[in-house]
């Protein structure tokens, strides 16, 4: 086995994702590919998180359809998660406070951990240390270097001193030392290259991009999956030379960074969709006033306030129709992790050389999950572009007009402090100079050129972007379209799809705005079978494709539940669709589980799990009902039973019994 | 101040003339701003003045300055990350009450706890003038207007009060009938380090038919005037802040000297951040990327 994946499940303040980090530091200092996914599941009670760490011989573009080995810190995982572990796997967990009270597969290896006994040289141990146990347990089952992860935890806790870095490794030590004398490693075959990689998340790509790139403000309100941005900025602005301001809200935010842009240095705001949408008049200023300004939006699951912890791709409308008239912006939307560097390097060359805004539109899956990229992705000397400034000015040309109307539509920008070049940009419409033509010199034939001229620019810009390419056989059966963060999740599903015989290529999207509509158009126009696959409810990019292209994809694969998606999901909903089986929108036997928990979450408190599960007769509901029989958690005995529609998935009843 | 010769107000000659009504109390600010700038000798390329959405916010464009007519509200933002990406420039904020205290208020409140080095100078004529005539968060009580013909039920917001509260540094009044004394409250909040309010009695000769030139001028008293008043004791500045009716005072309420907002911040170290060179030292990036292995 070369791709490995773990699943750590516990409740908030378990110290998880600690344990995560220790775990996929070992695996990436070895030289092993790390992808980590933390899924705050709503269905575990207690606010409980499940985060998933894949370690792979190769590269890993998606957290996997795979459970191999799970480390489970309270009852809930066990319950809802042993389950999935697959034949060959682990079950790790603390023997002196759970056990496993539900069948696993065959050939699952169950592994408690007697905490209690296994630390009790080491006097009174915190319950958090349960974790540091598992993982030395974990990492003697994986075949991982010990010596390695005693390394990471020098690195992680050396500022606390010595004595707790050693209390650490000697935890882990007997953690490890127990699995050894008990149990048989998995039958990992790992080659260890020791080439180290950064372990990094999209929104720290995006952070480093952005401080290569020369960025020198950054402005933000605190918004979840925005802030890691603002907070890894904040910690090295200092070191850095940016200024980083947390305002008041994002108007603040937007118009601030669009003033620090006018003044000329290159500057930056983030927020998710709530903060985006009060930034939109700013953005349409912006465009009017031409000053450069890079805008990142990370998307989470809307509407409104929605649902902040979870990922989407919602927000593409937004980022499309944001402020009001028409006026140049442009829109990329980074593919992963080692992109989100690429791209806001890029973002501000594009903001400067055609003095616009420029909207990154990320989401929470890749603005926040970690994962190994190369360690010269990211590096300091990237290209700058910053267009045409204008240093001084001899008259020699006549006056300078800041907004000159050219024939590319970019107008030489002077900043001010500059000698001789003095204007005023107004968000009123304006001519060549600045003076406004809003009110007593209203003209409608400079209008025209005015507003000719800044959209011109676009024409030009579309020329910098790479067009689309079509991945894989050109004459493949079936043709996935995706954008955005997805891009290494369908990448698998088309390796499964081969693998299944079935012959699929992906045409894949990051430059949203401006479009290569005659390059996609073309691309599309040749595919046999079109899938558009986004985590929206509605199809937005299909919709902007059909907008863009004439062209109508045949069929999409939403995801709407806060999910990422997973390969295997995709696979067999493309085969769904090869086969012309209609999707079904009917609640699943596992999602009558997951409203199960969901209402023993919020009516009937902990002592209760669901039990067997069976469809029958809505009885008066007007639809089928799934029967959930919902016993004691220890005892198994039979509690009362709930009954959920398989079409609405409303609970219509709870009978105690 | 007074050894300096004053430049010429010429020098901040705009390109083209303003398109206020006859008579407008923002005349006599624009005249007041060209003559602080003057008197404190800033060079017009030295010089921002950034306004935000209405009649008064039309300033900039009649100024030999650079500028920025940006957003209904949001002048101080803009203003902000202006003055922080070049610390070199003298930025003026120029706007109206609807703009500064009604949509725009957040940021006047922010901008003075943070006691950036600006000047903020509002003309303020209560009353919604561009939009032909409703009521302002700084229209009196019962006062009718387009919006209110029953007469207004709200009071009206205290500005000097607020920013007094707020951390404002340098808190001030002036009117558009006294253009050199209102030159020198400008010309003292350009100087002042620190966030200045220079809050104007700037009538609305079309709209507002209460609070005109005669009721001002029957009302106003210089603070400065004998028995005089002394800016440095807030309690006292807090005070004169409430007093309206028959007696209005103008000039400096409030002055303190604080450590702005740019004096904390370490990026300022090697100078205006414009000037600083683009990008990062490759052993000082690799130190970050370090921190992720």
């Amino acid at each position: 086995m070369t791709d490995v994946t773990i699943g750590i499940g516990g409740a908030a303040g378990d110290g998880l994702d600690k344990t995560g980090d220790t775990l996929a530091k070992t695996a990436a200092r070895l030289g092993l590919y790390v992808y980590a996914y933390n899924s705050y599941q709503s269905i575990i009670r207690g606010g409980h998180i499940w985060l998933r760490v894949r370690l792979g011989q190769e590269k890993c573009t998606s957290h996997g359809d795979h459970l191999h080995t799970l480390i489970a810190l309270n009852q809930d995982t066990i319950e809802r998660h042993a389950p999935e572990v697959e034949p060959g796997g682990v079950l790790l967990f603390n023997s002196d406070k759970l056990r496993c009270n539900i069948p696993v597969r065959e050939n699952v290896l169950i592994a408690p951990l007697p905490i209690g006994e296994i630390t009790k040289p080491f006097g009174r141990v915190e319950p958090i240390m349960q974790n540091t146990v598992a993982l030395g347990a974990l990492v003697f089952l994986l075949g991982l270097d010990f010596e390695v992860t005693a390394g990471v935890f020098g690195d992680t806790f050396g500022y606390k001193g010595q004595p707790v870095v050693d209390r650490n490794i000697g935890l882990a030590r007997a953690g490890y030392d127990y699995a050894r004398e008990r149990f048989v490693p998995l039958g990992c075959q790992w080659t260890f290259s020791h080439k180290r990689r950064p372990f990094v998340t999209g929104n720290e790509a995006f952070a480093l991009g952005a401080v290569a790139a020369g960025c020198k403000f950054y402005s933000a309100y605190p918004m979840t999956p925005a802030s890691s941005i603002l907070h890894w900025l904040a910690a090295h602005g200092e070191r850095c030379g940016v200024v980083v301001k947390q305002c008041e809200d994002e108007l603040a935010v937007a118009n601030m960074a669009i003033g620090a842009g006018f003044a000329g240095v290159r500057s930056m705001c983030g927020t998710s969709g709530g903060g985006f949408a009060l930034m939109t008049e700013a953005i349409g200023q912006a465009g009017m006033i031409e000053a450069p300004v890079v805008i990142i939006e990370v998307q989470r699951g809307g509407p409104s306030t929605g649902i902040p912890t979870k990922t989407e791709q919602g927000d593409l409308n937004q980022v499309f129709g944001a402020s009001q008239g028409d006026f140049p912006r442009v829109i990329i939307a980074p593919a992963d992790t080692r992109d989100c560097f690429d791209t806001v390097v890029e973002a501000f060359n594009l903001a400067e050389k055609y003095q616009l805004p420029v909207i990154v539109i990320s989401d929470l899956l890749v603005s926040e999950h970690p994962e190994t990229i190369e360690p010269d992705d990211m590096r300091a000397d990237v290209p700058i572009d910053r267009g045409e400034l204008v240093r001084e000015w001899n008259g020699k040309n006549g006056k300078y007009k800041r907004f000159a109307f050219t024939r590319s539509g970019v107008s030489p920008r002077a900043l001010p402090g500059t000698a001789d070049t003095l204007y005023v940009a107004g968000t009123d419409e304006h001519d060549e100079e600045g003076i406004l033509i809003s009110d007593v010199f209203t003209n409608s034939a400079v209008r025209r050129k005015v507003a000719e001229k800044r959209m011109k620019k676009l024409d030009l810009a579309l020329r910098d972007l790479p067009a689309p390419r079509l991945e894989g056989p050109a004459d493949a059966d079936v043709t996935l379209v995706g954008w955005g963060s997805t891009k290494g999740v369908i990448q698998e599903a088309v390796q499964q799809l081969a693998a299944a015989g079935i012959r699929a290529n992906q045409l894949h999207f990051k430059y949203l705005l401006p479009f290569h509509s005659r390059e996609a158009g073309e691309i599309l126009a040749r595919a046999k079978r079109t899938i558009c696959i986004e985590a929206n409810a509605t199809g937005q990019f299909a919709r902007h494709l059909r907008a863009e292209t004439g062209y109508t994809v045949h069929d999409r694969i939403l995801r709407y539940d806060g999910e990422p998606f997973e390969p295997r999901q995709i696979t067999r909903q493309v085969w769904g669709i090869l086969e012309a089986r209609p999707r079904s929108l009917d609640v699943t036997s596992a999602e009558a589980r997951e409203i199960a928990y969901h209402y023993i979450r919020t009516h009937l408190g902990e002592k209760v799990r669901p039990g067997q599960i069976e469809k029958a007769d809505g009885n008066g509901t007007g639809e089928s009902v799934w029967q959930i029989e919902i016993v004691h958690r220890d005892s198994g005995e039979k509690r009362g039973e709930l009954r959920v529609g398989v079409e609405t998935g409303s609970t219509y009843s709870w009978q105690p019994a | 101040m007074a050894t300096m010769v004053e430049l010429p107000i010429d020098t901040y000659a705009g390109p083209v003339d303003p398109d206020w009504c006859p008579g407008c109390g923002d005349f006599g600010v624009l005249k007041s701003v060209k003559m602080a700038a003057a008197k404190v000798r800033v060079a017009p390329k030295d010089l921002v003045v950034v306004s935000g959405i209405g009649c008064s916010s039309n300033l900039p464009g009649y100024v030999h300055a650079y500028g920025v007519h940006s957003l209904h509200g949001r002048a101080l933002a803009v203003a902000t990350g202006i003055r922080l990406a070049n610390t070199s420039l003298k930025v003026v904020i120029t706007g109206g009450d609807g703009d500064g205290y009604g949509i725009g208020i957040g940021h006047f409140i922010h901008a003075m706890r943070r006691n950036l080095d600006l000047t903020y100078v509002v003309m303020d004529n209560q009353i919604y003038g561009l939009t032909t005539g409703q009521a302002s968060p700084t229209t009196m009580k019962d006062m009718r207007t387009k919006s209110t013909p029953r007469g207004n039920v709200e009071l009206p917001v205290n500005p000097i009060a607020l920013a007094i509260v707020s951390g404002a540094t340098y808190v001030a009044r002036g009117f558009s009938g006294e253009p050199n004394h209102m030159a020198d409250l400008i010309a003292g909040g350009i100087e002042h380090k620190g966030f200045a309010l220079i809050d104007v009695f700037s009538p609305c000769v079309t709209y507002n038919k209460l609070n005109t030139y005669p009721w001002f001028k029957q009302r106003v008293y210089k603070l400065e005037d004998p028995p005089g008043h002394d800016p440095s004791n807030v309690r006292q500045a807090m005070e004169k802040s409430f007093e309206w009716g028959d007696r209005i005072p103008l000039g400096v309420f409030y002055k303190d000297d604080q450590p702005t907002y740019e004096d904390s911040e370490p990026a300022f170290k090697q100078g205006p951040l414009v000037h600083q060179k683009l990008g990062i030292d490759n052993a000082l990036f690799q130190s970050l990327v370090e921190e992720f292995m």
